[in-house]
This record gives C-alpha cells, sequence and structure tokens, in this order.
C-alpha cells in the first residue's frame, strides 16, 4: 500500500474515487460500471493479455487495457462507446478466428466464458476468414487434458500455477500465431516433473482449452471460487 | 391469392438437427401457419425451389460444389436468407476437417480402395470442396441464427421479426454450441 491516497477520476461520467494501486478496471467494479474482461481473474495478477477490457482515455488516442492502466488525478474514462465496441468484438473475432472453437463438442459448451463473452459482445459470425490452424492436443497426464485448439493464450494458467500453486509447471512458448502454451520444457504434461496435479489451471482456464479426462461435451463446469480466497487469507498470514 | 409470406428452408451439410428444432415449435407453427406458408423445404413436397421466397433458412455448412451452387439458388430467389445453426455460422462439425488432408481424411474413413475396402465413393455424392465454409463465405447472409441446434424460441424470434417487418440486426444471439 502506498500511503492510500486519494485520487479522482470520472469514469463514464460519473466522479470516482481510487487509491493510486488500484487499477480502472477495480474502480469501475467498484462503482458498478461493467467493463468486459476475459483474461482478467481476481486473485491473480493482471496481464492485460486478451484487450478485451479496454477503454478510452481522454488525451490518449489509444485505447488502453482497464486491467493494467493505473487511475491518475483528472483522468476521464469512458468504458462504452460504438468504436470501443467494434474493437472488442474486432479482437474476440481475431481469438476465434486464429483457433478452432467448436463449441457442439467441447466439453464446456454452455458453461464457457469465451461463449458467453462472444453472446455478450454481439458476435454471431466472423468477418474474418478463420485459419484452421493444426494444433496439438496433450492428453498425456492421468487426470486432465490439454486441447491446445481452444486455447486463447489468457495465461491464467501460467498465472495460477506460478503465483498460486508456486510450481511454474506452465508457460507460453513461441510467438505470434506459433504462440502456444508448454508444461515445463516442452515435454509432454504426464511428463512434467513440476506438476503437482492440483488442477488449479483447469479450474481457472476461460474455455476447454484446458479439463478434466472423461468430460463428454457440456459436461465441465469450472470452479475458481477458491481463488480469492486463497489470495485474501494468504495476506493476512 | 395470399399475402402470406413465403418461407424455405434449405439443408446442405448439416444433420438436420436444425430442422428439428424447426418443428420444435410445435402448436406455434399452426399458429404460424396462418401467416406464412412453407413454399420449399426437406419437410414438403416440393423438387424445385421457387422464385419469390421471402425468408429462406439454411441449414448446414458448404461442403461440396453442389452445395454452393444450391446456396447461390437460393440467394438468388430469396429476398432474404437466414444462417441457421452453427454449420451454417461456423462450419462447426463439418468444418473440423479444415485442418486436416482430405484425401488422407476419405482414406481414413473409407479405406484404400484395392485393399479389401470400397474406398471414398465416386459416384451419387458430390465431390468435397478443398475446405467447408460458412454460408457467408459463399453467399451474402442477412441474418445469424447459431446454436447446436439453435432453440426453437430463435425460429420464432426470427420469423415473427420478418412477419412483422422488423430490422433484423436487432436480434439478440441465444447461444452457441
Amino acid at each position: 500500500m502506498s500511503g492510500g491516497r486519494v485520487i479522482t477520476l470520472t469514469i463514464d461520467d460519473r466522479d470516482c474515487g481510487a487509491r493510486e494501486e488500484q487499477t480502472i478496471l477495480e474502480v469501475a467494479r467498484e462503482n458498478g460500471i461493467f467493463i468486459p474482461t476475459l483474461c482478467h481473474l481476481g486473485g491473480l495478477h493482471p496481464v492485460g493479455a486478451c484487450r478485451i477490457c479496454i477503454v478510452d482515455v481522454e488525451g490518449i488516442a489509444r485505447p488502453q487495457p482497464a486491467c493494467v492502466t493505473r487511475p491518475v488525478e483528472g483522468m476521464r474514462v469512458a468504458t462504452d462507446s460504438p468504436g470501443l465496441r467494434r474493437q472488442r468484438r474486432l479482437i474476440l473475432e481475431l481469438m476465434l478466428a486464429e483457433g478452432n472453437h467448436v463449441c457442439s463438442v467441447c466439453v464446456v459448451n454452455g458453461h464457457c466464458e469465451l461463449q458467453e463473452l462472444a453472446l455478450q459482445l454481439g458476435v454471431d459470425h466472423l468477418e474474418l476468414p478463420a485459419l484452421y490452424p493444426r494444433r496439438e492436443v496433450d492428453a498425456s497426464h492421468p487426470r486432465f487434458s490439454l486441447d491446445r485448439n481452444r486455447c486463447v493464450l489468457c495465461t491464467r494458467c501460467v498465472r495460477v500455477c506460478s503465483e498460486i500453486e508456486g510450481a511454474h509447471t506452465w508457460d507460453v512458448m513461441g510467438r505470434g500465431l506459433a504462440s502456444t502454451v508448454i508444461s515445463d520444457l516442452n515435454q509432454p504434461w504426464g511428463e512434467a516433473e513440476s506438476c503437482t496435479t492440483c488442477g488449479k489451471c483447469v479450474q481457472v482456464c476461460p474455455t476447454g482449452a484446458l479439463f478434466d479426462k472423461g468430460k463428454a461435451p457440456g459436461e465441465m463446469r469450472k470452479r475458481h471460487s477458491f481463488l480469492p480466497l486463497l489470495t485474501a487469507m494468504r495476506e493476512e498470514e | 391469392m395470399t399475402n402470406k409470406k413465403r418461407i424455405a428452408t434449405c439443408w446442405l451439410d448439416g444433420c438436420s438437427g436444425c430442422h428439428m428444432s424447426f418443428l420444435d415449435m410445435d402448436e406455434l407453427l399452426l399458429e404460424l401457419g396462418d401467416r406464412l406458408e412453407l413454399v420449399y423445404s426437406p419437410l414438403v413436397d416440393r423438387k424445385e425451389f421457387p422464385d419469390g421466397v421471402d425468408l429462406a433458412l439454411l441449414e448446414g455448412a458448404v461442403s461440396t460444389r453442389d452445395d454452393a451452387a444450391k446456396a447461390r439458388l437460393v440467394r438468388s430467389r430469396s429476398r432474404l436468407v437466414a444462417a441457421v445453426g452453427d454449420c451454417a455460422v461456423t462450419g462447426n462439425v463439418p468444418g473440423m476437417r479444415n485442418r486436416l488432408d482430405n484425401g488422407e481424411l476419405l482414406e481414413l474413413v473409407y479405406g484404400r480402395p484395392g485393399d479389401d475396402q470400397p474406398g471414398p465413393p465416386t459416384v451419387d455424392v458430390p465431390p468435397l470442396l478443398p475446405q467447408c465454409l460458412p454460408l457467408h463465405r459463399e453467399i451474402e447472409v442477412d441474418v445469424f441464427l447459431p446454436g447446436c441446434p439453435p432453440p426453437a424460441s430463435g425460429f420464432v424470434r426470427l420469423l415473427e421479426a420478418v412477419l412483422e417487418g422488423r430490422d433484423l440486426t436487432e436480434l439478440p444471439t441465444l447461444k452457441f454450441g
């Protein structure tokens, strides 16, 4: 905590009080202002990986990710406009076009954060041509599987494994379209010695990329309510 | 003789599940029957796709030249075209072959001709296009109704919007998958 200096800013023309270590997303949520998110998850460090939470800040030409932008005295933030909606939809379309997101055969169909976001943002089809990449499935772990076709590189699995479990089994390898989640030194998950089989990565994954084995389409529900509790309890210690 | 709206449905590369969901409108179909006429569909006995269709509901992805020709014919004779279901909207399950090699895939399914296997069919079915495409990659689409299948309520909303001449872009998306 940095002395608790209070900053005043406006979000959607509403006066808001904030502490300087907060983010625009946190302040907006405290004030009941909704900003859509995907990679953000309470209890994990924000990384601004997905850019769905972009907002307009007066005086800055490009939209800024609300999850990693700090409030500044007198800042004027707009969270919703036709332009922002269009940009958010395009970002989501790029994500969908880059993977193989086939809802009807997915374990989290009906309980998927990516699917929910598409409905929320009104993405009912892709204007962009889909790439249909060939991506690998890793089913070498005895309890869980990784289907990279459904991965949006939000890095929640990487962060929960490193920050909460302390194992850092997961990381991201490659650049651009070749980026992929890997376990240990790009070994099959089942051979990754650092993995404790805690399953936190599976629970925080917003899509069906990480899932329990033996689940049929639509059967998998993710539970990450443990995360803010764990973080809060550790802060108390 | 009538000012009923002329509705057609057509089935490309899909499983017919969307048509089943259309039938799931149940008794509402009777009520709608006073206001619309089903002029062409796998559900009615008409061989040629007619002219002057108000709304065509297309299920399934475009997987063959035959599908593409049907889609273009439907487009040329219909005022509004709806892509119905995830296959028509995204490619869905038929589109899962797009990351595979067609030749390898057909051999895997039908075997290699000669090895006591029939091999891929060469008559009666049109050959696959290199890629299976969502409908809007082949023809212009006015409205998208995703879902696998779309819920019956989605059909109701769409048909009512067309009957009342409302703006179709205002229709909410109900579900994917």
